[in-house]
């Protein structure tokens, strides 16, 4: 390495974002937890799908662990190829999502980074995401011989209506009643509503932060967002994450204040739809960067403060079935689409960016709809970005590269 | 077999077979994408219950709204719709089933114009009471809905007589599968799977009648055949490759069971015709055979399949499944394994498209049928 590499750029330490180091300390010290002996402990864990009711379990001092947050590491550590090889050789077809192939194939291999998960003691599914969930919390729990808790959430294709809100709100009575059981004591409605009460400030401050990008030059980028959304996923409803999006929303601030944005240059503004390309997060955004585009905001971090509006801060476990019944991923392709273009406006975009994922259908399958609905109704231009996750051998950066540029021309 | 040629001809051109029938009828044709729905409110509201399994057809229409990753029923279905082949149907139900179907219905909805459209929302999970209190909501739900948008009233007795003729359908198609587990050689597996399809879209009544000839027909037949084929059991989803069934019988093979949505699964279990018929409806979809879109347990459909291999003394498993299926995908391995510890053989034939390469089926098959 010479002496030039080594020297940094002060335009671009500037622009960093300094919290970085703080969230990554407070990840670390939560898989260290997790992967401590649990006699030492003393908590039980349970592994739960990234759009389930969390907060239960913080009530009852059960460590929540997130495969799908773990398939997300695995692809940014661009382990992906290899645990979905092995998963292959188990007999799952490569079609399947990512997420789950690499976590099948990693709780057999014990492998991935920080050497694999710790082992459930149950596992909880909410459908509210996709139905491959279900099949893979299955194949789960016939491999760690654990508990399965599903919470299903009918699709509100068109409408939430009552029926669904008893089936739901039924299910939520049987899911601490399990944990109850499990867990080998009453459920204290009290620290419920402790907890209730930090998840709603949690997603409060999230929303907040996402929202300064509304400032020109946005001080952040959804590159940013897919980062510091850890804990809104994993420590939704304690003190940690509230403490933790208090000081990062300081920082926006204060970056506002000073006028830095995350791109040296901010020519377009964009909306980005889907799970990150986790193995390309680097090399996309200095793509976009390249090109003077910002991306402003997305569908998915938003995803874990879009229901706010239908929670009771007085009666949050009363409001918790239609929160997470009515997640945007959990409705029709045309609610999809108006949450986008809403998206569109608030953050004055100038184009959107589809990730075509090849392992998500129910986020995939209808993007070509709100593609003609983004012409139709608000006229802008519109990217479809062909890739995967988690999976690198579902991305072409030629073909990639050359679409990002004659999008970029488009928008000139 | 006399009948065979009548299902043939519904089988060759369904949708022909629609449009006849509605000219005939004035009747209303409903079509629907999954053997969870309850056909028999489709039938009480004197419409014509038109399970939609896509025609094979080349894609070119439906590949500007859905990825090339989606499976060949979702995409086939859409390319019919669009191309105006089912123009004949006066509105489509989707029940629940998978991601892709899910999203499907979106699609339909958005881009097709058949007037009816309704979601069955059914539960996932089928296996506790709550589930099971809300497939009844779910029921009644369509009912009315089924009513409001027909503009018809479907009474009691209506849906009592469509309960009866569907549990009559189901008795028939049974029976059938009885006789083939019996005595393979008395009907050939191409021609129960024709029935079946065509059992699907036709007159419900006319069918409980035509079947039941076909049934005393079959009983009352010699099985002349002497030759022992390998006994086998297909498990997946819609055989959209009608060839297997010939390419199995001239490899040395014959099915004798299947859990197959175009299959068993559509007459497994009966409808209790006394008392709240919604509930009874419901009862059956929460305890029939579960597809793998669906709950019912974490060994549910693999215990389900060892059960019936050795119910019919089957000599092994052909896994049968379109490319793109994830509820299919998820549980092959599992059942895989549970077969192979009662050492039952199985093999995996995954389908591309309709137009799926038949060589390498028969070459895989017959390969298949030495091992057994």
């Amino acid at each position: 390495m010479t002496t030039m590499e080594k020297i940094k750029d002060p335009e671009k330490e500037k622009r960093k974002i300094k919290s970085d180091k703080k969230i990554r300390a407070i990840m670390t010290a939560y898989y260290m937890e997790a992967k401590t002996p649990k006699e030492i402990t003393g908590k039980k864990i349970a592994w739960i799908t990234s759009g389930g009711p969390v907060e239960p379990l913080h009530v009852m001092d059960v460590i929540p662990i997130y495969p799908e947050n773990y398939g997300a590491m695995i692809g940014a550590s661009k382990m992906g190829v290899g645990l979905c090889e092995k998963s292959e050789q188990m007999g799952y077809s490569s079609d399947l999502c990512s997420y789950a192939r690499a976590d099948i194939a990693s709780a057999i291999v014990n492998g991935g980074p920080i050497g694999g998960l710790p082992a459930p003691d149950m596992l909880i599914c909410c459908n509210n995401i996709c139905g491959t969930v279900l099949k893979w919390y299955e194949v789960q729990a016939r491999y760690f011989n654990v508990p399965l808790f599903i919470l299903d959430t009918p699709i509100c294709h068109t409408e939430f209506n009552p029926d669904m809100k008893r089936y739901v709100t039924a299910q939520i009575k049987e899911y601490i009643a399990l944990l109850e059981k499990i867990c080998g004591k009453p459920f204290d409605y009290d620290r419920m509503k402790e907890v209730g009460r930090l998840s709603v400030q949690g997603q409060r401050l999230w929303q907040e932060i996402l929202d300064t990008t509304m400032n020109r030059p946005a001080p952040m980028t959804c590159f940013d967002a897919f980062f510091h959304l850890a804990m809104i996923v994993t420590l939704r409803g304690t003190q940690i994450a509230v403490d933790y999006y208090e000081s990062l929303l300081q920082e926006m601030k204060e970056r506002i204040a000073q006028g830095i944005g995350m791109i040296a240059e901010e020519k377009y503004r964009l909306v980005w739809d889907n799970i990150p390309v986790w193995y390309r997060l680097r090399w996309l955004s200095d793509k976009f960067a390249a090109h003077s585009a910002c991306l402003v905001a997305d569908t998915y971090t938003s995803g874990w403060c879009g229901t706010m509006k239908y929670l009771d801060e007085n009666d949050f476990l009363g409001s918790l079935a239609e929160m997470y019944t009515r997640i945007f991923l959990n409705t029709g392709t045309d609610i999809m689409a108006d949450n986008i273009i809403e998206m569109v406006e608030k953050y004055e975009a100038d184009g959107v960016v589809f990730h075509s994922n090849r392992s998500c259908k129910p986020y995939s399958l209808g993007q070509y709809d709100i593609q003609r609905l983004i012409k139709e109704k608000v006229g802008i231009p519109t990217l479809m970005i062909e890739a995967d996750m988690t999976d690198e051998r579902s991305f072409s950066e030629s073909q990639v590269e050359t679409r990002i540029d004659a999008f970029i021309e488009m928008l000139q | 077999m006399k009948h065979i040629d009548i299902f043939k001809k519904i089988v060759s051109n369904p949708a022909e077979y629609a449009q006849n029938w509605k000219q005939e009828t004035h009747g209303r044709v409903i079509g629907h994408f999954c053997s969870y729905t309850p056909e028999e409110l489709i039938t009480a509201a004197d419409a014509l219950p038109f399970r939609i399994l896509g025609s094979g057809a080349t894609i070119s229409k439906a590949g500007a709204f859905l990825q090339a990753y989606s499976c060949s029923l979702v995409r086939g279905a859409l390319e019919d719709a669009l191309a105006g082949r089912l123009d004949f149907l006066d509105g489509t139900v989707f029940p629940h089933t998978c991601d892709s179907i899910q999203r499907l219905s979106d699609i339909w909805r958005m881009n097709t114009n058949y007037g009816f459209h309704a979601d069955l929302i059914m539960p996932v999970k089928l296996d506790t009471e709550s589930a099971e209190q809300y497939m009844l909501t779910v029921i009644h739900k369509f009912r009315t809905d089924l009513e409001a948008g027909l503009g018809i009233r479907i009474s009691d007795a209506m849906l009592e007589k469509a309960v009866r003729t569907s549990n009559q359908v189901r008795n028939h198609l049974a029976a059938l599968y009885a006789i083939r587990t019996a005595r393979p050689g008395k009907i050939k597996s191409s021609d129960l799977h024709t029935i079946i399809k065509a059992s699907m879209v036709m007159d419900r009544g006319r069918l409980a009648d035509l079947l039941a000839e076909v049934v005393t027909t079959l009983e009352e037949q010699k099985d002349e055949t002497a030759s022992k084929p390998k006994r086998l059991v297909l498990s997946g989803g819609l055989c959209s490759m009608p060839d297997i069934y010939d390419i199995i019988e001239s490899s040395g093979g014959a099915v004798v069971w299947d859990d197959l949505c175009t299959g068993a699964r559509y007459f497994e279990g009966r409808i209790d015709e006394t008392g709240d018929l919604e509930k009874n409806i419901a009862r059956r979809l929460m305890s029939r055979t579960v597809c793998p879109a669906k709950h019912s347990g974490i060994f549910s459909r693999g215990s389900h399949l060892v059960e019936k291999v050795k119910e019919n003394k089957a000599d092994g498993v052909i896994f049968i499944f379109l490319k793109f299926c994830d509820p299919h995908s998820f549980d092959y391995p599992y059942m895989k394994e549970m077969l192979e510890k009662e050492g039952v053989p199985s093999m995996l034939f995954e389908i591309e498209e309709q137009t799926s390469s038949g060589g390498q089926l028969r070459t895989r098959c017959e390969a298949f049928m030495e091992m057994l």
